[in-house]
C-alpha cells in the first residue's frame, strides 16, 4: 500500500524519466546483450539471436592473425603519448597564459589556440592533405623553395607517429589549457605576493604555488585519460590516415580495425569479437583504476 | 601590482610571449594554408604546389562551387536540420531526466542514476549497435540515425543534475502549494532558471551535431540527405564524388580545378564555425570549467 502511494505521488516523475530509461535500454543495454555476436557465425537473415553459435572461432581467428596485438599496441602507444604530451603542453600553456600581463594579448592568443577544438576531423583531414600531399603539399612547396628535395610522407611509416601526435595536440591544447587556466585563477593572489616578498623568484612561485594547485585537475584528467586508454580516437585516425593500408601497421588502432572489419570486410563475427575484447579491456581498466584510487585517495575516485 | 619586474620575471615573460605567439601562429597556420590554396589558380597548384601566399590568385574554385550550389545547399540544410532538432530535443530530454534525478523525494533516484552511469563503464561496442540500428530499427538513410546517437549524454545529465541541485527547494515548494504539477514546475520554473547551463550544454551538443560525420558515414547512403561534414568528406576522399560535384556546374572535365575546389569546399564548410566562434567561445570556457569542477 505504501509502495503504491509513493508511485502514485511520483507518477509524473516516472513519466518524465521514461524517455531516458527507454533510450538507454534500447541503445546501450540491448547492444550489451548483442555482444553474444562475438560467439556466433552471424548471418544477416537470421539476426543476432537466430544465428548459429560458433564457440571461440572468432576470437581464435582474431588472435591467430596477430592483428589484434599490433592494434592493441598502437592504441596503448598513441593514447599514452597523447596523454603525456598533451598534459605537459596544456599545463605549460595554462601557466604561461596566467602569468602574462597583457590582457588583450592573452585574449587573442587564447582564442587562436582554442579555435582548432571547434573544427571537425574531416577538416583536419583536409589540412593534413594540404600540407603533406606529395605532389602539391605546402611542405614540399616550401622545401622546394629553399632548394631541398620533396618528402614522400605518405610512403613513410615512421613519421605518422609524429604527425598524428602533432595534430592531436594542435586540437586539444586550447581545451586543456582553459581547464588549467581556470584552476590557476582560483588560486589566492596573496600567496604569490607574499612569496614574492620572501624573495621567491617566478620559477619558484610556479614550482611551489601554481603546480601544487593544479595537481587535482591534473590527476582527474590523467585518470580519465587512463580509463580511456584502450579507446582509439576513430575520427582522428580515420581522417588523418585514411584507408592507406601501407600505414596500418603503425597507425591502426582497435577502433579503426573494428570499423574496417565491419564495414569493409563485413566480417561481423570477428568485428564483434574485437569489439567485445576492447569493451572488456576498457571496463577492467576503469574499474581497477578507480579501485586503486579509492584505496589511496578517495577524493580522486571517479565514481 | 605595479611593482617593477625583476630579471627572472622579465625572462619568463619575454620567452612566454614568444612561445605563445609561435603556438598561436601554428594553430592558425593550417587555416591560412587552406584559405590560400582555395584562392590559388589550379595550374599554379599543379605546377608549384600549395603555398602560404598564392602565387597566382584566382577565385575560379568558388565560382564553380556557387554556380551549382544545390547539393552544397542541401548538405547545409541537412546539417542545420540535424543540429537544431537534435540539440533542442536532446536538451529538453537531458534537462527533464536531470530534474527527476535530483528530486530528493524521488525514491529510486540512485538506482536510476546508476542505470545511466553504468553505460559509460561498459558498452556492447560498434557492431551490435550498428546491427540494432540497421537491421532491427531500420534506420538506414534516415535523419533519425544521425540524430539519435547524440540525443543523450550521461555526463551532460550529471552536469545538469548538479546545476539543478543548487536551485533552492523553496521555489518548487511554493509552486506545489499553488497546485502546480511536477511537469509544469519543470517546464515553467526550472527550465527558465537553468538557462545558463542549458545554453552551455546546448552549444556542446550543437558542436557535436555540426561536426558529426561518423553516423552519416555508417547509416546514410542517399547523397541528397548527406550532412555537410560527410559531404565534405566525400568530396575530399572520393574522386568520383568530387568530379560529379564539379561537373554539376557544367564546366568541362579536363579543366576541372579539383585541387583548389577541394579546399574551397573546406573553407565553405568551416566558415560558419569560425564566424560564430568569437561569440560563443566564452560559453564553452564556462562549460568546461563547470564540468571540470563537478565532473
Amino acid at each position: 500500500m505504501i509502495k503504491k502511494q509513493s508511485f502514485l505521488k511520483n507518477k509524473t516523475l516516472y513519466w518524465m524519466i521514461a524517455p531516458a530509461v527507454i533510450y538507454f535500454f534500447v541503445f546501450s543495454y540491448l547492444p550489451m546483450a548483442g555482444i553474444i555476436i562475438a560467439f556466433k557465425n552471424y548471418s544477416y537473415v537470421k539476426g543476432i539471436f537466430g544465428s548459429a553459435w560458433s564457440g571461440l572461432q572468432n576470437f581464435r581467428y582474431l588472435f591467430f592473425t596477430g592483428d589484434i596485438y599490433y592494434v592493441t599496441k598502437n592504441t596503448l602507444f598513441y593514447n599514452s603519448v597523447f596523454l603525456s604530451v598533451n598534459t605537459v603542453l596544456q599545463v605549460l600553456v595554462g601557466i604561461i597564459l596566467a602569468e602574462l600581463a597583457s590582457k588583450s594579448f592573452k585574449k587573442v592568443a587564447q582564442s587562436m589556440i582554442f579555435l582548432p577544438y571547434f573544427i571537425s576531423w574531416v577538416v583536419v583531414g583536409a589540412f593534413v592533405y594540404n600540407i603533406f600531399n606529395y605532389e602539391f603539399g605546402s611542405l614540399n612547396t616550401f622545401l622546394a623553395s629553399i632548394g631541398q628535395k620533396p618528402l614522400d610522407v605518405y610512403g613513410n611509416k615512421e613519421v605518422w607517429k609524429y604527425i598524428i601526435t602533432m595534430f592531436k595536440s594542435w586540437k586539444d591544447i586550447g581545451y586543456g589549457s582553459v581547464l588549467y587556466l581556470a584552476a590557476i585563477s582560483s588560486i589566492d593572489q596573496e600567496m604569490y605576493e607574499s612569496a614574492h616578498m620572501d624573495g621567491a623568484n617566478i620559477f619558484q612561485r610556479i614550482r611551489f604555488i601554481t603546480l601544487p594547485a593544479l595537481k587535482p585537475t591534473m590527476i582527474i584528467l590523467v585518470l580519465l585519460g587512463i580509463s580511456n586508454i584502450f579507446r582509439g580516437d576513430f575520427q582522428m585516425f580515420y581522417n588523418i590516415v585514411g584507408s592507406n593500408s601501407l600505414l596500418y601497421k603503425s597507425t591502426d588502432v582497435i577502433d579503426t580495425y573494428v570499423f574496417r572489419s565491419l564495414m569493409k570486410l563485413h566480417d561481423f563475427g570477428m568485428a564483434g569479437a574485437a569489439g567485445l575484447y576492447q569493451s572488456a579491456l576498457c571496463f577492467l581498466i576503469i574499474v581497477s583504476v578507480n579501485y586503486i584510487v579509492k584505496k589511496s585517495n578517495p577524493d580522486y575516485a571517479l565514481f | 601590482m605595479s611593482r617593477r619586474k625583476s630579471i627572472d620575471e622579465k625572462i619568463f615573460h619575454y620567452s612566454g610571449y614568444v612561445f605563445i605567439s609561435i603556438l598561436a601562429f601554428l594553430c592558425l597556420l593550417p587555416f591560412a594554408l587552406v584559405i590560400s590554396g582555395s584562392v590559388t589558380a589550379e595550374k599554379s597548384i599543379l605546377m608549384d604546389g600549395y603555398s602560404l601566399i598564392p602565387r597566382e590568385f584566382s577565385i575560379e574554385a568558388y565560382k564553380i562551387l556557387f554556380k551549382a550550389p544545390e547539393s552544397l545547399l542541401r548538405a547545409y540544410f541537412s546539417t542545420v536540420l540535424i543540429t537544431v532538432s537534435g540539440t533542442f530535443a536532446g536538451l529538453f530530454l537531458i534537462a527533464m531526466t536531470a530534474y527527476v534525478l535530483q528530486r530528493r523525494d524521488f525514491k529510486y533516484r540512485n538506482a536510476f542514476s546508476f542505470y545511466f552511469f553504468f553505460t559509460t563503464l561498459f558498452n556492447g561496442g560498434l557492431v551490435p549497435w550498428y546491427i540494432l540500428m540497421v537491421r532491427y530499427l531500420g534506420l538506414k538513410n534516415s535523419y533519425l540515425a544521425v540524430i539519435l546517437p547524440g540525443l543523450f549524454n550521461v555526463f551532460y545529465i550529471i552536469i545538469m543534475r548538479s546545476f539543478m541541485k543548487q536551485i533552492p527547494d523553496a521555489i518548487t515548494e511554493s509552486a506545489k502549494i499553488d497546485g502546480a504539477g511536477d511537469f509544469r514546475i519543470f517546464l515553467q520554473l526550472i527550465m527558465p532558471i537553468s538557462k545558463p547551463s542549458l545554453a552551455t550544454i546546448g552549444l556542446f551538443m550543437a558542436l557535436y551535431y555540426w561536426n558529426d560525420w561518423f553516423s552519416a558515414m555508417l547509416f546514410l547512403e542517399n547523397e541528397s540527405i548527406f550532412p555537410l561534414q560527410y559531404y565534405l568528406y566525400r568530396v575530399l576522399n572520393s574522386l568520383d564524388f568530387a568530379n560529379s560535384a564539379v561537373a554539376a556546374s557544367g564546366i568541362p572535365m579536363p579543366k576541372m580545378p579539383s585541387e583548389s575546389f577541394k579546399l574551397a569546399m573546406t573553407v565553405v564548410a568551416t566558415g560558419p564555425i569560425i564566424l560564430v566562434f568569437p561569440f560563443v567561445q566564452k560559453y564553452f570556457v564556462k562549460g568546461l570549467t563547470v564540468g571540470a569542477v563537478k565532473g
